[in-house]
Parts: C-alpha cells; structure tokens; sequence
C-alpha cells in the first residue's frame, strides 16, 4: 500500500503533531498543565483519560480553535496559534475532524453533507464531485444511504457519514472526538475497524480521543493517558497494560479505587451524620 | 447583606455589557461578511422563504383583522363628530405609519426570530457551527450573513403586505359592513396620505425593524448555551428583547419623523 | 432539486406579494398620483401672516388641487412671510393679476392657498411673483376684534 504522494516528504519520519509545555486554563480550572506529547505520521495514536479531563479542548487546541495560556502546539511544522487567519483555514482544510455525534448539517441530505468541503473549497466538476463522494461513501459502507437525511440516521451511521465527510478532502489526519461512545457492539466494531483500515490504506495520521479502553487498544498504535491535567503514562497498548504506574493500572483494567478516587472529597463520615442530630 | 446585593446589581450590569458587546461584535463580522455572502445567493432565497414566505399567513391575517378593527372603532369614535368621511385616513395612516411596521415587526419576532433564534442555538448545541470551523468554512459567513439579509429584505415586504391588507380589510368594514362612502373613503384617503412623508417613513421603519430584530435573533442564536435549555432561553429572549426593541425603536424613529410635519 | 425550484416560486411570489402592496400603498392609498413627480413652475406670494400654513400644503383654484406649497421663508426687512409654490406645468393659464388668500378647509381643518384668477392676458410664469394676497385669518384675533367691537358698541349707547 503506497502513501498518497502529498503525504510524504522528505521529512516523512518527523511528527505531524507536538506539544511543547501545553498549558490551558478555562476560569479558576487548570485544564492542561505542562502537556508534553508527539504524533507520529501514518500511526493510530490515542488520547484516553478519566471524563472531565478535557480530551475534546485538546482536539480544539490542536484545531486552533482555542488558544491555550502558555506552550506551543505545532502540526506538520506549523505554529497552529501563529498562524493568521487566512494560514490557518488552509491548514484546516488537510485536517479532517470527527465529531462526537457526527455533526453533520441538518438540512443536506447524506450526499450533500459529504460533498459539502468540496464544493466550498475546490472548483470541481459536478460529475467528480459526484464520484468522490460516492467513493468515499463507499469506502464507509454507506453509498447506498446517500438520499437520506440525517435525521433519518441512526447514531452509528450518522458517525460513518461523518467519517466520509471528514475524509473527503483527503487530509494528511483524522482526528476523532470520542468514536465508540454510546454505540451498540456492531457499530462500534465497523467503527474501530474502519478508523484502522482507512489509516492504512489511505496514509493518514490519526488521533483518537476515548475512554473506551478495550476497543481504543485494539486499533491504536500509541496510546497516551492524561489525567490531571498532565501525562500521566504513555506506550503501546502492550507496554500499557503491563505498566507500574498506579494511574495507568486504574484505568486499563478498570479499578474502582485508585489515584482516581471513588469518593468525592467529603467530611468524615461520622461527623456528617452526628451533624445532623445536633 | 445590603452590600452582597449591590453586589450582584452590578454584576449584573456587568453581564449585560459584556453579552451587549458580543452582539456587536458579531453585527462587525456579519457586515464584513455580507460582500462574500452575496454568492450564496440560493442561501438566501432559502432563508427569505423561511422567515418571508412561512409568515405570511400570519401577517396577512393579521393585518387584515387589524384594518377591519381599525375600521370599526374609528367609526364609533369618528361618528360623534361627523367626521365619517376620515375613517379611510384614519385607517390608513394608523396602518402605514405606526401599526404596519410595529405590528408586523412583533409578529415578525415572534415567529421568524424565534425560529432563527433557535435553529442556529441548536446548529451551535449540536457542533454543527464548530463542524464547520474544522472544515475551514466560515459559519458566520455560510450561516448567518445570508440569514440576516433575508431578514433586513423581507420585512419591510411583510409591513407593506400588513398594510395593504389592513387597508382593504378597513375598506370592506367601512364601505361594505357600515356604509359608508365608497368614493369619500378612498378619496379623502389620497389625499391626506403622502408617499414620501407617511410611506415612506413607514418603511424606512421597517427596514430598520428588520435590521434589529433579525440582529437579535441571530445574536441570541449564535451567544445561547449550547444545551437544550440553552436554546430555548434563546428563543424566549428574541422574543421579549425583539419586542422591547422594537417598541424603543418606535418611539424615536417617530419622535424623528413626525414632528417635522 | 424539485424541492429547490418549488421553493424559488414560492419565494418569487413573496418578493412580488410585497412589492405589489407596496404599489397598492403608493398608487391607491397615498397622494402619489397627484402631482407626484409631475414638472411644475414656481411662484411666490407675500403675507403679512399665513396663519397655519406649512410646507406642502395644498394650492388651489375652484377647489381644485393645482399645486403645493414648496417653502416658507421670513423677510426681515419688511417683515413679511414669503410663500414659494410650485405650480403643475398644465395649468399655465392663470392670470398674472391672480390673488391668493389663505384659507381653511372646512371649520378647523388644514390651511391651504387658495388662488383667484384676475383679469389679465398675460399668464404667470416660472418665477413670478403674486402681488395680490390675503393673510390667513387668525381666530384669536377675530375674536379679539370681535368682542372689541361689541364693547364700542355697548359704550356708544
């Protein structure tokens, strides 16, 4: 399987994503603080954590569409918060991004939706428009859906539309905002197994976002787990479930205690209920 | 105690600027969008048939039931002076000048702002707005613009449809139910309403109802919590701010206008 | 796409809809049709008050609209209001003795200049000025007048 030609470079070993010191505030909570990670082109890479710890403001981060408070955020050489206005939609335009629930423009049709970035950025020919879409539709396994709306959907094939749309510009990456949430067994299967087939043949760099341990490292080549607000552990699936850390060991196997309390902090037991007798 | 609630007025205050501000600021970059926007033509034809052609039935109804009242408490109040034959100008000028571009502007807020409110309040809850940001198309110039030049566009025709109807439904109350003159209706209508000076002025009107009630609308849309209470806040804001507006609007638009004269 | 086109109708329809009552507010409710954009010739007129009389108010011969006032300007030397009307153009036969009076339409009703043809051949013309006039009544001087001329008579007897 041979990299599409506007992927490679003569650089093509250096990563498509890094984060120098990363640190994001939203009002008094420290989301990010000091987040240090690297991409590598062509490879599945997967960002899990405990819920809340702002996995979906990365993906913005990445995608510029917030600025964070210190740090640098670089994608294919690219200083993402340097960039102008202009400089950044063309960087946008090679980014592809799925949404948690797909996202997709409630009055377009299947086809529409798909055929959307092209119309908007390219000045292509109506009939090759027509065959991309139904390409990359094909290539989600949805061609035949292509009359329908998106309210007509169910949420996993909303996903898969939204995957075509995502692709349909043939961007260098993917970026995937928690993919198997929500979803029945089957779906979740076509899902993972698409994110994987759909790197590999077509070159991509992806990036998943989930809290779905089993399914997430079953695809991914790298994984990397953030918890308060820093990376707390990072490996191969492998050296993941196998690794000393505490916080890692909570997460991939589950464990209701860990560094990740199962109390929210409170009073004393004791004292609580004595309180109130008083 | 006394102090935590001055408190609290003030930061209320304080909210109001900030979201007042915001408004302003996306009013910035819907104007400078509009240039671009002009070649989504078949967007905005869109747009002027969801808040132009589904309002119509409304403002025609309306406008209707609101000459024929017109008519009828006119004549109770004008028949104790003998001065019958001005029930047309009656009729007329309340309609063209006040009743036509105010009215119709509430109902306008009510149904078409409302539903703007709340379609770009959920395009925005459900990523739709953020989707396109990633897609590096410009929400604001894709969604909005073409939305607020269908406003701006449609509701001056709304407030001249709202007119022209209540006219006719005060013609077939004063002529047809009451009796009166055909010809001094129409007559004395003539000659007392004048094209620039009542006409107009009522559009001009109009047209700036559009530019504030769709502004509101979009604004609230665009601003609202991307939850589902969120959009609904939205949608009763339009609403009630589009109404006050209008109304404050109203008084100094006249203030300017009419006294002149 | 079929969706597309009926819904372009339907939008054509709207944006004829409301330029048609905008046609019907103009041709049918409004003054348009008099004297709207119609060509015309000035002339003016002094008094010594014109009373209600404002900017586009009614000019009249025989109770017919024959034009509109265009402007009031203030004379400070001789203290006289200045009265400019435009005439329409196919009315072009009126006297150049011709007078105007200012009078009220009905018992209270709006102020309007009222004109009498004179005798003379020569008609007015663009510019000209009407020696004749008459200044509006004033309602409380009338009546000032009035109740002073009762009093003279109540002291003659």
């Amino acid at each position: 399987m041979t990299v599409p030609a506007h992927h490679q470079n003569d650089s093509s070993n250096t990563p498509l994503v890094v984060l120098h010191g990363l640190r994001f505030v939203r009002g008094d909570r420290v989301i990010f603080d000091d987040v240090n990670l690297t991409i590598p082109r062509g490879r599945v890479t997967a960002i899990m954590g405990p819920s809340g710890t702002g996995k979906t403001t990365l993906l913005r981060l990445i995608g510029g569409q917030l600025v964070p408070d210190a740090g640098r955020i670089e994608v294919d050489g690219l200083d993402v918060h340097k960039l102008g206005r202009r400089e950044l939609f063309e960087l946008r335009k090679r980014m592809g991004m799925l949404f948690q629930a797909g996202a997709l423009l409630t009055d377009l049709d299947v086809f529409e939706n798909v055929a959307f970035p092209l119309r908007e950025h390219t000045q292509l020919p109506e009939s090759m428009i027509r065959d991309l879409v139904l390409l990359k539709l094909e290539a989600v396994g949805l061609r035949g859906a292509r009359d329908l709306m998106p309210a007509q959907l169910s949420g996993g094939m909303a996903r898969r539309v939204a995957l075509a749309r995502a692709i349909a510009l043939d961007p260098m990456m993917v970026m995937y905002d928690e993919p198997f949430t929500g979803q029945d067994p089957i779906s979740l299967g076509v899902l993972a197994r698409l994110v994987r087939s759909l790197n590999d043949s077509l070159g991509l760099t992806s990036l998943v976002v989930s809290h779905d341990v089993q399914k997430t490292c079953v695809i991914a080549d790298y994984v990397y787990l953030i918890a308060e607000g820093r990376v707390v552990g990072e490996g191969t699936p492998e050296q993941m479930h196998t690794s000393p850390s505490a916080w890692v060991q909570q997460f991939m196997h589950a464990n209701v205690e860990g560094p990740v309390p199962f109390h929210y902090p409170a009073l004393d037991l004791a004292t609580d209920l004595m309180g109130d007798e008083m | 105690m006394i102090g935590d609630w001055f408190a609290a007025r003030g930061r209320r205050v304080l909210e109001i600027l900030v979201r007042l501000g915001r408004a302003h600021i996306l009013l910035y970059y819907v104007l400078l969008a509009l240039p671009s926007s002009v070649r989504l033509f078949r967007e905005i034809v869109r747009q002027i048939h969801s808040v132009g052609v589904r309002s119509l039935v409304i403002i025609i109804v309306s406008g209707l039931f609101v000459g024929m009242v017109l008519s009828l408490q006119g004549y109770n109040t004008l028949v104790h002076f003998g001065a019958t034959q001005s029930l047309g100008v009656l009729v007329a000028l309340s309609l063209v000048r006040e009743l036509g571009p105010v009215v119709s502007a509430l109902l306008y807020g009510g149904r078409a702002g409302s539903a703007l409110a709340a379609e770009i309040g959920l395009m925005k809850a459900t990523e739709q707005l953020s989707g396109m940001e990633m897609m590096a198309v410009d929400p604001i110039e894709r969604v909005v613009a073409p939305r607020f030049v269908a406003g701006v566009l449609a509701m001056p025709l709304l407030a001249a449809i709202f007119s022209a109807v209540g006219v006719l439904g005060g013609y077939f109350v004063a002529v047809g139910l009451l009796g009166l003159d055909e010809g001094a209706f129409w007559s004395q209508m003539q000659g007392k309403v004048d094209f620039h000076e009542d006409i107009g002025n009522g559009i001009l009107k109009s047209v700036v109802f559009g530019f504030v009630s769709t502004w509101i609308a979009l604004f609230q849309g665009y601003d609202a919590v991307p939850t589902a209470e969120g959009v609904s806040l939205a949608t009763t804001r339009t609403v009630v701010h589009t109404a006050l507006a209008v109304l404050a609007l109203d008084f100094v638009l006249t203030a300017l206008m009419f006294n002149k004269v | 796409m079929r969706q597309q086109r009926n819904l372009e109708i339907a939008v054509g329809g709207f944006m004829a809809l409301g330029l048609a009552a905008l046609f019907i507010l103009a041709m049918r409710v409004s003054n348009l049709t008099v004297l709207g954009t119609e060509k015309g010739y000035e002339v003016t007129a002094r008094f010594q008050n014109i009373g209600g009389l404002k900017e586009r108010s009614p000019v009249s011969v025989a109770g017919v609209r024959v034009g509109r006032v265009t402007g009031v300007d203030f004379d400070g030397k001789t203290y006289e209001a200045i009265v400019r009307m435009r005439l329409a153009a196919r009315y072009d036969t009126l006297p150049k003795d011709t007078s105007a009076s200012i009078l009220t339409s009905g018992l209270l009703g709006e102020q309007y200049v009222g004109l009498d043809p004179g005798g003379d051949t020569t008609p007015l013309k663009n510019g000209d000025e009407i020696r004749l006039t008459q200044s509006a009544l004033v309602l409380e001087r009338f009546i000032g007048q009035f109740l002073y001329n009762k009093a003279q008579e109540t002291d003659k007897k």
